[in-house]
């Protein structure tokens, strides 16, 4: 368990949180380096088969990551990723996959440390809870 | 398997000669090849054999060693083992030069040996230093047998040879032999010589407190004045995290090199030799045609005051220090905490008026009421069960949504007690703060806290007084820029403009609303010179890249040592060759060097790529130029992807190369499948036509358009009554006692007079079609015909209305008016007003209660104002003013203090305890709770006159139907964004201006209606508009137009149209942001992205499988 190398990836929007990605590389906050990033313009661009894909594929966890409430770089793009968010737990939870796999994280293109402190403990998570059961079929 | 690999070793070195531009066989007479751990490496004579070493990141382990200092030997960890010609010794490699033909080992049992013994001689000299033991661990050494000594010197001398060599000094030495020998000044005596500048420190690997009683002198830190001095910085740093250009600068008072010329130790650092310290100050003359001063507040030190302790007490902080505290980049990284203990508050204090509102200081500073309430709900949050205080006169929450914000915080828990403490004294035992009150009866409390935050005012910055002179501009009484009456922006000197906090303090909305009206005034004088300092760049003609196999060439960057040295790139480089669709890898130095750029282009068209990854820093900075290079190749420039291995990959995992070496070839693999899948996007262009449609001929409505007019751009003014002028017709006099009618009458005929303004009255619209750059508006005319207009842009300047009261009998009684009939009445002297006994104006009728939530922002200056007339005109007459908060913000609050002065009565009363008029036998009776009397009080006025609101224009509901652009809850326009886009419409093309958005005073409204004329000229001043180019589109063989989209849309660039009787959706680029909302909807899978599709994110999610 303790060589557990998760495969997370961690979506980022392209204004706010990967700006806060880049910010904890320009601060040298380290951070576990078990998570690849995908960015997309905003956070309302996730569709829920990005999830499931990504589980099926082999993802252990999956963040993700768009800017405060109220700040969306479109107006308001991040409350529907929060509103689709919950429908695909409920998702999730139907394909058989532990909800907790996924999360959810407003970080601000200022708040390096944040995403530091958020990806580190989402990957202590998915540490705890071990390799994701959920694979697509070879 | 051995050989195999000492292969590819072998061809890495061959790499690394090309790139010092020797050329195999034919060696430079000063390089000298060897050979370290099998790897031969050839380097410079001068290099010791630790730096050979270092070059192809073989790490031999060292205490003593540093780049910037000459090598000593002195820790002994750095053994090597040297043979040659058959003789073989053990030599410590950071003294010893490399030599021709040598073989070196790095780890072999007999040294690991020896650095065995070393490093637990050093543990037993510095047992408590976490780098010695750190060292000991990684060599595999647990504790010492050697004596244990209370030190924590390991004699390594970097200190002394960072003092001697860079500092140019020779403060310290070593004394004594053998085990005797430590560090001391000279004689023992510390020297005066010491500058105190921390280098022998900074370098110490031990942290030795011996170091501190070399010198006398007190080191006192650079506090980084982005962190409002919570934070120690470093002489050369980068001011702060977002700061523009983002590069490090040089403090030069402060740099021992500037200091001493000694030092330069950042420059034989610095990989990409960026340190340039012969950098001088220049004078650039740019003749211009006008200038803009934006040279905003200052904060005022508010703990420098006597009454706050004069910076003594340690858990007394100032809102921009306590705003630092609270951001998750400051020094506490987010956590509330106390500056001097670090320990979690319990309880918070804020005061305000710190610097506002005083003899000194006879102004409000404006901002100060909202940021604190805003600290207070967000420490809140940062710390539950947080007790939060303001003590404050009157809270000003005047802007829009303020006074929403304000309610909601009370709803949290923040207590607000109506006081200026008198004094504050720190208890010594707990460092606690004892606040000495009178609470709003009367009484006298004495409140523990444990810490205090001052909500310090605003005052013009340092050298404003220099500013103005060299510019020529007259300053107002309080330091600020005086600007004319009727123009906010314009300085008393033609031409030059002034904007934000240095004309008068202001929130963020107001600035950026003021500095889009500057630029508007600046363009109206230079409208002739638009465009005549562009330059236009050349491209070749685009290759046609249908239909071809994907030909991806991946250029991956080292960015010096700065992923070079934590991610194996040749191994990046090789994984990256084994991609499909791969044809071409290239590892550079710096992938964004000039000579780089001519790479990419030469590499481009040899391979003829058709796609380029770039593996390197991030796509934010630097997209943008790697596209433009892919471009002058004749690429497509959205055939390119980024992997962004730097920083968000070897900064992040500097201690696992591996891990960071694995992510990368990750993420280059990503990027590479997502390339293979690009394909060449265009930004859309669209004819703009360039005039304007304003809808509403007020103040707001007229400025805009004479400003566009100005600016060169034809307009249409709707005026829906039958004259222009709107409210204003109804204002007499300012604050200031400046005459709205003369300046109404001035621009109504400038606006008439001017030949690019068509002029419609009695019109209203009824129709909009169309979209940014190319609108039909369909206008009734006062003909009675119907017109349609053709137009690029939009101005919504509909206004708004005095609120009718139907509370206090208005309108039963001649004795009951609204403060707008009163000011009527002043001008027009009517007897009426004559020779009152008293009069009692009551105000928030129609605001800051139910149905009218919000603050009408005006109202307390307006019967300031009224008030102030008419003890000019009677000065015997007895005004009382019943009021919940006085909110003369800003200048305004002179005018409050002169009513004072005047004899005008205040009289607070509570939301929940307003004034009772009756008017039932023939007098008018007041009856009003004050709170601080704690009675009831009985006026008995001649006249009662009602401040009333302002309520939003009933016409806004179809007016926003029709522009497709929201209202708020309480019926005023909605902006984009409250604070940074203050005149937009998230809809591109419609802006926004003057009462229609909220209520507020003529020169605000002067500012609005000038930033939304600024704003409208961004898009007309050019005949075309081009949308983004990674827009959404549809499949129209799978929409079956459901609408989900549509409704998804922040933008209303969807619209569900019939076609053969199908319904299918249909995505207007031109008002398109890209954002990808709707794709994510679409139930059906008819809507993607350009840039973004689905297959595209779909396939780098796939390539995490091994």
């Amino acid at each position: 368990m303790e060589n557990f190398k998760p495969n997370i990836i961690v979506f980022c929007c392209n204004w706010c949180s990967y700006a806060g990605a880049d910010l904890a590389g320009v601060s040298r906050f380290q951070i576990d380096p078990n998570f690849r990033v995908i960015r997309t313009m905003c956070s309302g661009r996730i569709e829920p088969e990005f999830i499931l894909s990504a589980f099926e594929n082999g993802a252990d966890g999956v963040m993700i990551t768009g800017c405060h409430p109220g700040d969306c770089h479109y107006i308001n793009g991040n409350y529907k990723t929060m509103r689709r968010f919950y429908f695909m737990k409920v998702l999730l939870r139907e394909f058989g996959v532990e909800t907790n796999r996924m999360k959810l994280s407003f970080i601000s293109a200022g708040e390096g440390i944040e995403f530091q402190r958020l990806v580190n403990d989402f990957i202590k998570e998915i540490k705890k809870l071990g390799s994701a059961q959920y694979r697509i079929k070879e | 398997m051995k050989k195999k690999m000492k292969k590819q070793k072998k061809k890495r070195v061959v790499r690394k000669n090309r790139k010092s531009g020797v050329p195999k066989g034919k060696q430079a007479p000063d390089m000298v090849s060897l050979t370290i751990d099998g790897i031969s490496v050839t380097t410079k004579k001068s290099n010791s054999i630790l730096e050979a070493a270092q070059e192809i990141n073989i790490e031999i382990p060292t205490l003593c060693y540093h780049k910037a200092l000459s090598s000593y030997g002195a820790c002994r960890l750095c053994v090597v083992e040297i043979q040659k010609n058959g003789w073989k010794k053990i030599q410590t490699s950071c003294v010893y030069p490399v030599e021709e033909g040598i073989e070196v080992k790095t780890d072999t049992p007999v040294l690991q040996n020896i650095r065995k013994t070393m490093i637990q001689l050093m543990l037993a000299r510095a047992p408590e230093s976490s780098v010695v033991q750190e060292m000991a661990r990684k060599l595999g050494v647990e504790d010492t047998p050697f004596v244990k000594r209370d030190d924590d010197c390991i004699r390594c001398g970097l200190c002394i040879r960072m003092c001697r060599e860079r500092m140019g000094k020779n403060v310290i030495g070593f004394k004594g032999r053998g085990d005797q020998r430590e560090i001391a000044p000279p004689f023992d005596v510390e020297s005066p010589d010491c500058m105190a500048c921390g280098a022998c420190y900074a370098i110490c690997p031990t942290a030795s407190q011996r170091l501190k009683k070399m010198s006398n002198k007190v080191k006192k830190p650079l506090l980084d004045e982005f962190d409002a001095g919570l934070r120690s910085r470093s002489v050369i740093r980068i001011p702060f995290p977002q700061a523009v250009p983002n590069a490090a600068i040089i403090d030069r008072e402060h740099c021992v090199h500037f200091v001493t010329d000694k030092c330069r130790i950042c420059e034989d650092l610095c990989e990409a030799k960026a340190i340039d310290f012969d950098q001088k100050e220049e004078l650039v003359e740019i003749p211009v045609g006008s200038i803009i001063l934006s040279s905003g507040a200052e904060v005022i030190d508010g703990k420098q005051k006597r009454e706050y302790g004069n910076g003594r007490y340690e858990n007394i902080v100032t809102s921009i220090e306590f705003e630092r505290i609270l951001s998750a980049s400051g020094p506490y990284h987010g956590h509330v905490v106390r500056p001097g203990d670090k320990k979690e508050p319990k309880r918070i204090a804020f005061i305000q008026c710190v610097g506002s509102r005083d003899d000194e200081h006879p102004y409000c500073s404006s901002v100060c009421c909202m940021y604190a309430t805003k600290e207070a709900l967000i420490a809140k949050e940062h710390s539950p069960g947080l007790e939060c205080t303001i003590f404050f006169m009157d809270i000003r929450a005047f802007g829009k949504g303020f006074d929403e914000y304000y309610e909601k915080a009370q709803k949290s828990g923040v207590r607000y007690i109506r006081c200026r403490p008198s004094s504050i004294e720190e208890k010594q035992s707990t460092k606690n703060l004892i606040i000495r009150y009178a609470d709003e009866q009367g009484q006298m409390r004495v409140d523990e806290y444990d810490m205090v935050v001052l909500a310090c005012g605003l005052q013009p910055p340092k050298g404003m007084v220099e500013i103005a002179q060299t510019l020529g501009i007259e300053m107002n009484a309080a330091g600020f820029c005086k600007t004319r009456a009727f123009a906010p922006t314009d300085s008393s000197k033609e031409g030059v403009f002034a904007c934000g906090p240095c004309t008068e303090p202001k929130d963020i909305p107001e600035t950026v609303t003021q500095s889009s009206s500057a630029a508007a005034r600046s363009m109206e004088l230079l409208a002739e010179q638009r465009h005549t300092l562009i330059t236009k760049k050349e491209y070749p003609a685009e290759l046609d890249v249908s239909g071809q196999e994907p030909r991806v060439g991946v250029f991956i960057c080292r960015c010096g040592i700065n992923i070079g040295a934590y991610v194996d790139v040749p191994k990046v480089v090789e994984h990256t060759k084994g991609l499909k669709y791969v044809v071409h890898v290239e590892e550079n130095l710096y992938t964004c060097s000039q000579d780089s750029q001519k790479l990419i282009i030469e590499m481009i068209k040899e391979h003829k790529l058709n796609r380029v990854v770039v593996a390197s820093c991030t796509p934010r900075t630097h997209e943008s130029l790697f596209r433009e290079t892919i471009r002058e190749a004749g690429l497509n420039p959205y055939l390119f992807e980024m992997a962004n291995i730097r920083d968000q990959c070897s900064w992040i995992h500097m201690t696992e190369p591996e891990g960071a070496t694995e992510k990368a070839k990750d993420l280059v693999k990503m990027a590479v499948a997502k390339a293979a899948l690009l394909s060449p996007l265009k930004r859309v262009e669209i004819d703009v036509i360039q005039k304007a449609l304003v809808i509403g001929g007020g103040v707001a409505g007229m400025v805009t358009s004479l400003s566009l007019a100005r600016q060169g751009f034809e307009v249409f003014l709707v005026e829906k009554e039958k004259q222009l002028g709107g409210n204003a017709r109804h204002i007499f006099y300012t604050i200031e006692g400046n005459d709205v009618q003369a300046y109404l009458l001035e621009l109504i005929k400038k606006v008439c007079d001017h030949k690019l303004i068509r002029v419609m009255t009695n019109a209203e619209i009824t129709a909009v079609r169309g979209f940014v750059g190319n609108y039909e508006t369909e206008i009734s005319l006062a003909s009675g015909r119907n017109k349609i207009y053709k137009h690029g842009v939009i101005i919504v300047a509909t206004g708004g209305v005095e609120y009718r009261p139907d509370e206090y009998s208005y309108g039963k009684d001649t004795r009951i008016m609204t403060q707008r009939e009163l000011e009527e009445k002043i001008v027009g002297a009517e007897p009426q007003i004559v020779g009152l006994r008293s009069i009692a104006m009551i105000q928030c009728v129609g605001s800051r209660d139910n149905g009218h939530g919000y603050c009408s922002r005006r109202c307390c200056s307006q019967a300031v104002k009224n008030a102030l007339s008419l003890l000019e005109l009677h000065p015997k007459t007895k005004i009382y003013i019943l009021y919940r908060d006085v909110r003369t913000y800003g200048f305004k609050e002179d005018y409050y203090t002169a009513a004072r002065s005047a004899g005008v009565i205040f009289v607070r009363y509570d939301r929940e305890k307003k004034p009772i008029l009756a008017n039932d036998n023939g007098s008018l009776d007041v009856s009003v709770f004050d709170p601080v009397l704690q009675r009831k009080l009985e006026i008995h006025p001649d006249l009662v006159v009602l401040s009333t609101g302002i309520v939003p224009n009933k016409d806004n509901e179809k007016i926003a139907k029709m522009l497709k652009v929201p209202l708020n809850s309480d019926g005023f326009f909605l902006e984009a964004h409250v604070k940074l886009r203050p005149v937009d419409f998230a809809t591109e093309g419609v802006f926004v201006a003057g009462l229609a958005h909220s209520p507020k005073f003529i020169s605000e409204t002067i500012d609005q209606a000038g930033a939304a004329a600024a704003r409208a000229a961004t898009i007309l001043a050019e005949n075309k508009y081009y949308a983004e180019a990674t827009v959404s589109h549809v499949n129209d063989d799978l929409c079956v137009g459901c609408g989900v989209c549509s409704n998804m849309c922040p933008y209303e660039a969807i619209e569900i149209v019939e076609e053969d009787g199908q319904r299918r959706s249909k995505v207007n680029e031109a008002l398109c942001k890209g954002c990808g909302t709707c794709v994510a909807a679409c139930p059906s899978g008819a809507m993607d992205q350009y840039g973004f599709t689905k297959d595209q994110i779909l396939t780098m999610i796939r390539s995490i499988r091994e």
